[in-house]
């Protein structure tokens, strides 16, 4: 197994490698594990509304195969540890939401290539968690099944459109999730529920039943308290899968094998554009006593441009929708899904089955990529956005000449309140400012708990790898973890 | 540039999402907002500039032509809205 911190700073008895070895001990069985969690989201979902769907007698059927691969001697790494799963990934014989009224009925006819996976890993699922609808938010807030709670105050949001993962990873629901990250969806719940969330290089994780919101951008990664939990998961997601036809194919890779390297002569690039106008100060301050900590550890910083980064969510709202609207367009209420009551010919089922399945922000998203597809402006608008992609990743391809790892706020801001900003698209999607950029050029990026508001509100950080760098950046996680212990913190009161 | 609520309600229709009056209007503010954020990348000069489709330069892997898949037929329709001896079924579209 992995091995720990040299420094030991209280790492929970919950980690991922943890709760591997009590189960590879015989200390617990892999269904006790998985009815311990299971009472646990009983007593708190009823608040923090994480899930979705709970099934525990399929959770436990799960966890006592995973006992019978334990007891064979064939088991892996993780085998008998449960997790949850975003409801963006098709489970064979779950409801599979997406958040959505439009599939409020669903139940996936097959596995997802991410659950085939962690069920090959022996990974038992704790049920599907709670998502902004089709991925599109950055609050949980439009999701069909309600917002999700911030365990770290109930009155605000969780980040999304990882919420529900992100919230019941924070509230010890799962010892880890899976998460889906578009433009941030990850990252920025990562951040403002004080757990550690990677999105890996595109291409790495398969798309295989991943229900599909902008396919160039959209990959799946780990969430977790941990840098070290994360690398595990990360072992577990990644390979090539014919099924993706965007799927790399690339020798396997151990993503914790440089976990415990020492940090001397590493060099952060801090691009000035992300600590400019608009951060917080708690958010800065915190952002820059990380620097300061891993400048102990033996790093160096040099200071970068990532230029063209400010053009980044004017850039993504025209690509993401026109993606968006493509993808979408299978929900017309033929082959699965709500399908609308009563209609007068097949366009207006088609309208009103879209109507009825859709909420407002869905709606708004293809709207806007219908628009900037169509006759006329797909030239000013949709291959526009595409040239400045290509500049916002030559801005990147520049930097990493200078730096190893760059390094910056996570989000611009701490959890916000429920409802806040739920009025005022714009101000939502600006949101992701720092998160987006890593999207459009493909590359690896993860947030990491560094500190706290006078709120008490959790504050991340985050850091962006060049292409399949994931073990460099979590090994910079993982050894900043080890001299710190944001990432070891919990809600009170839960 | 500013949409208008005919502009509103022609894109709906392309999208294949009913739309009402008051639903226009209320949309057509919102995505103004939304089409003045992404006017600012309009003063960029991208001359040039080749466009970005994808983060990976990937070719099209081609396979075998074989059959891959089990007959999953009744599965994927046991979710369906409509079924009949197999088929999907939709109102009506040929007189």
């Amino acid at each position: 197994m992995t091995p720990s911190c040299q420094v030991d700073n209280a790492m929970s008895e919950t980690s991922l490698s943890a709760l591997a070895a009590q189960l590879a001990a015989r200390q617990v069985s892999s269904r006790e594990l998985a009815q311990q969690y299971l009472d646990r989201i009983a007593a708190l979902n009823p608040s923090l509304n994480a899930f979705i769907t709970v099934d525990a007698g399929r959770t436990l059927a799960e966890a006592a195969a995973a006992d019978a691969l334990i007891a064979s001697g064939n088991a892996g790494p993780l085998a008998g540890v449960p997790i949850a799963h975003k409801d963006i990934f098709c489970t064979d014989g779950w409801l599979t939401t997406c958040g959505s009224k439009m599939l409020s009925n669903f139940i996936a006819p097959y596995d997802a290539h991410v659950i085939q996976r962690f069920k090959a890993a022996g990974m038992p699922s704790l049920g599907k968690t709670n998502m902004d609808e089709f991925a599109m938010g950055s609050s949980n807030e439009t999701s069909y099944f309600g917002a999700v709670k911030n365990p770290w105050d109930m009155t605000r949001v969780p980040g999304g459109s990882s919420g529900g993962a992100a919230a019941c990873v924070a509230a010890r629901m799962a010892p880890a999730a899976t998460g889906t990250d578009t433009g941030g969806s990850i990252r920025q719940p990562a951040a403002f529920t004080g757990i550690t969330g990677l999105k890996p290089t595109y291409g790495l994780v398969s798309r295989y039943g991943m229900i599909a919101f902008a396919s160039s951008l959209d990959q799946a990664g780990p969430m977790a308290p941990s840098a070290e939990d994360c690398a595990l998961l990360l072992n577990v997601m990644t390979g090539f899968d014919p099924n993706d036809s965007t799927s790399l194919e690339r020798d396997k890779e151990d993503y914790a094998r440089d976990l415990q390297k020492p940090l001397s002569g590493l060099r952060v690039g801090l691009p000035k554009e992300f600590f400019a106008t608009g951060l917080n100060n708690e958010v800065a301050a915190a952002v820059d006593a990380a620097v300061a900590e891993l400048k102990k550890l033996g790093a160096t910083t040099v200071e970068i441009s990532l230029a063209n980064s400010k053009l980044a969510i004017p850039v993504y709202y025209v690509l993401a929708p026109a993606e968006a609207s493509s993808n979408l367009s299978r929900f017309d209420g033929v082959r699965y899904g709500h399908r609308a009551p009563e209609y007068a010919d097949l366009n207006d089922m088609y309208s009103k089955t879209r109507a009825q399945g859709f909420g407002a922000e869905v709606k708004r998203r293809i709207m806007i990529g219908a628009y900037v597809l169509s006759h006329g402006y797909y030239d000013a608008y949709y291959l526009q956005a595409q040239k400045i992609r290509r500049l916002i990743a030559d801005d990147f391809n520049e930097a990493f000449k200078a730096c190893d790892v760059i390094l910056g706020p996570t989000a611009p801001g701490t959890a916000f309140k429920l409802g806040e900003k739920s009025d005022d698209p714009v101000e939502m999607y600006l949101n992701d400012l720092y998160t987006i950029p890593a999207n459009l050029a493909g590359l690896p990026g993860m947030s990491l708990p560094c500190g706290f508001d006078r709120q008490g509100l959790p504050i991340g950080l985050q850091l962006v790898g060049n292409y399949f760098s994931e073990a460099k950046m979590l090994n910079v996680a993982h050894q900043y973890q080890c001299v710190t212990d944001w990432h070891a913190r919990q809600p009170e009161g839960l | 540039m500013s949409l208008s609520p005919d502009d509103v309600k022609r894109i709906a229709r392309l999208a294949r999402i009913e739309i009402d009056d008051a639903q226009s209007q209320a949309t057509q503010g919102q995505l103004n907002t939304i089409f003045d954020l992404i006017a600012t990348m309009q003063a960029v000069d991208t001359r040039g500039i080749a466009p970005m489709a994808h983060a990976q330069e990937v070719y099209q892997r081609l396979r075998e032509d074989a059959v891959t898949e089990s007959d999953r037929h009744a599965a994927f329709q046991a979710i369906a809205p409509a079924v009949e001896n197999g088929l999907y079924l939709v109102p009506k579209v040929i007189e």
